[in-house]
């Protein structure tokens, strides 16, 4: 039942995360949520995520999925895409865990924390 | 090993010590603590105050940023972590005493030092390092009595860091949005009073190597009552470069192409044909000289020497062309980077690349001395760069503990014995709830005139305010 009136457990949805060890860990959140807030809701423990709170400053909150789910997951504002382009391991079908809310049809969805070694390649001169 | 020996320690487990309480510091502590339920973190610090350039590097205006401060603060209230502000390691306390009391020192006390740009004319009145300009408008105590001379119309800035934009940006923005911010008071009345009309941000190579990122860019092109001011010889065939490049790179590279060489929309017209200030990159220049104006010690003008590039993309090189170009302008701004210092003569230094040599976080040929932050990284990337780093050396501390390649098994008597020598040389610490004192007073300064705080700026208010 997809209608208003549903119960709460209706309502759920699944989320499938994989963290840094490629560990699965399954959670439930409410449509609505972003998978940022869902982490801390269900105080999921990825070293250093989320660093700014949810304020498009840091990119700690990134995560990869899967090509069909990434289609599914809605538009990129260019903020987001800025910020997206200083994460470490960065895919084609990267998006920022803070800028991303949960949907009904996401539900069972597969999210990966990347992986967190550094890479130099990567890292933007805050300095000179 | 003697188990049954009883000594009154903190805490029985390895205690370590971290020198510096910027995100290295903080982060490095975080993992640890989180990862052994048994270790004691002690964080000194130089400062009566914690957190490093998040408090006297990030620019005002990017109070989200900021928002880091609360993992720290959560870190600093764990009863396994310590927190000793006003404690200037190599000076109050020895790096010998503290690897005395401790079974693992953590360097990572940053990048204090400065580059400096080796040319004529730099001790001229209008000559700054970013890193004082920076220190000035964000209460750095050292940087209290710069009072730079706002007065020019011009403004050149050495360098196309994120540095340098923050820099660009503070100079540039309206002063209705600064006053929101927690930029100082100080600050806040010369740039409500500065003449500062146009800031050229200058950089050695080209548009392909400038070294901020897009964000910050970004919030230059947004900035309002601004307008970019650039040079379309300097984009010539750049744009063609762009297909062999990663995406990032791309993204920035075509958002400095459009703002400079695209007609902009009818909106974004009027909105520059409105703009009283200007801010443009310019390209492939090396600063020569700094020239006085008539007076003899004020900065008049800058020489630059015009280069060409050999090589592509990040490594391309900036060669002398021969010419050169004159530059009229009241203030110079260097932004060429941030630099470690040794603190010690006896601890390993690389001076070439003025960093503490090491191996994920382990420095070299020094059983039990590690190092974090820029300190082990170069002063380069942005918080989560070090966050990541520092994690990295915190797991190989963690390791060593359990290899036993780290020896925990003499009693270290931990922050027991540096307080009460602390205290012997009449040195009072600040400790967390010290700070958060200052801290509730600086909230509270600032609601009274619409800023999230105002900094207090000198070392002796802050010990005051601590210690009542
Ligand atoms: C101007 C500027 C703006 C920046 N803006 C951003 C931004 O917007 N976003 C972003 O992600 N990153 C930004 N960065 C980068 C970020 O600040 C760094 O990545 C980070 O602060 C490095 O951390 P650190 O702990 O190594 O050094 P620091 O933050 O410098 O911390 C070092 C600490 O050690 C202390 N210390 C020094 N000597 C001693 C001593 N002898 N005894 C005890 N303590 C000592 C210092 O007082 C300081 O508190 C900026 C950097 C600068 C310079
Ligand atoms: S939490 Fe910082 S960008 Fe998402």
């Amino acid at each position: 039942g997809s209608s208003e009136a549903g119960t709460e457990a209706e309502n759920k949805v699944t989320v499938h995360f994989v963290n840094r060890d490629g560990e699965k860990v399954t959670v439930k959140g409410s449509a609505g949520e972003s998978l940022l807030d869902l982490v801390i809701n269900q105080d999921l423990d990825f070293d250093g995520f989320g660093a700014c709170e949810g304020t498009l400053a840091c990119s700690t909150c990134h995560l990869i999925f899967d090509d069909d789910v990434f289609k599914q997951l809605g538009p990129v504002t260019d903020e987001e895409m800025d910020m997206l382009d200083l994460a470490y391991g960065l895919t084609d079908t990267s998006r920022l865990g803070c800028q991303v809310c949960l949907t009904k049809s996401l539900d069972g969805m597969v999210a990966r924390v990347p992986e967190s070694v550094a890479d130099i390649r990567q890292s933007k001169d805050g300095s000179s | 090993r003697q188990a049954g020996v009883h000594l009154s320690s903190p805490s029985p487990g390895p205690q370590v010590c971290i020198v510096g309480s910027g995100p290295a510091g903080f982060y490095t502590a975080q993992h640890l603590i989180k990862a052994r339920p048994d270790v004691q973190v002690d964080i000194y610090e130089r400062l009566p105050v914690p957190f490093g350039l998040v408090r006297f590097g990030v620019a005002p205006d990017h109070p989200e940023v900021k928002n880091v401060i609360n993992t720290f603060t959560q870190t600093a209230s764990q009863s396994r972590c310590g927190f000793y502000g006003n404690v200037n390691v190599g000076k109050d306390v020895s790096m010998d005493e503290l690897q005395q009391a401790y079974h693992a020192v953590v360097l990572s006390y940053g990048a204090e030092g400065n580059r400096t740009m080796g040319i004529p004319g730099e001790h001229l009145d209008g000559v700054y390092s970013a890193k004082d300009f920076v220190g000035w408008y964000n209460g750095l105590p050292s940087c209290r009595q710069l009072n730079p001379d706002l007065s020019c119309d011009t403004a050149v800035i050495l360098g196309q860091g994120n540095v340098a934009l923050d820099v660009a940006r503070i100079l540039l923005a309206p002063v209705p949005l600064l006053k929101k911010t927690d930029i100082t008071a100080p600050a806040l009345e010369a740039l409500a009073k500065s003449q500062v009309r146009r800031v050229l941000i200058v950089g050695r190579r080209g548009p392909l190597q400038v070294a901020c990122t897009i964000k910050e860019i970004r919030e230059m092109v947004n900035l309002p009552g601004t307008k970019p001011e650039m040079v379309a010889a300097d984009f010539e065939g750049i744009a063609d470069a762009l297909t062999a490049v990663a995406r990032p790179r791309k993204r920035l590279t075509e958002l400095i192409l459009k703002t400079a060489l695209e007609a902009p929309g009818e909106k974004e017209q009027e909105r520059r044909r409105a703009a009283l200030r200007s801010w443009g990159f310019r390209f492939y220049r090396s600063p020569l000289e700094v020239t006085a104006d008539p007076s003899g010690t004020r900065v008049g003008a800058l020489t630059l020497a015009v280069n060409r590039l050999e090589g592509s993309a990040e490594a391309a090189r900036a060669v002398l062309t021969g010419e050169q170009e004159v530059v009229p302008c009241g203030l110079v701004i260097s932004s060429i980077g941030y630099k470690s210092l040794p603190m010690d003569p006896k601890l390993p230094f690389d001076p070439s690349r003025a960093v503490v040599p090491n191996s994920m976080g382990r420095v070299t040929e020094a059983p039990g001395l590690y190092v974090s932050g820029w300190l082990k990284t170069g002063p380069t990337g942005v918080i989560a760069t070090t966050m990541n780093s520092s994690f990295d050396t915190a797991r190989s501390l963690l390791e060593d503990m359990g290899s036993g390649a780290l020896d925990l098994s003499a009693h270290k008597a931990g922050s027991h014995s540096i307080t009460s020598l602390l205290e012997n040389r009449g040195i009072k610490a600040v400790t967390f709830s010290d700070w958060e004192k200052i801290d509730l007073q600086e909230i509270s300064r600032g609601a009274a005139v619409g800023k999230p705080r105002e900094k207090v700026l000198r070392v002796e208010e802050m010990l005051e305010l601590a210690h009542t």
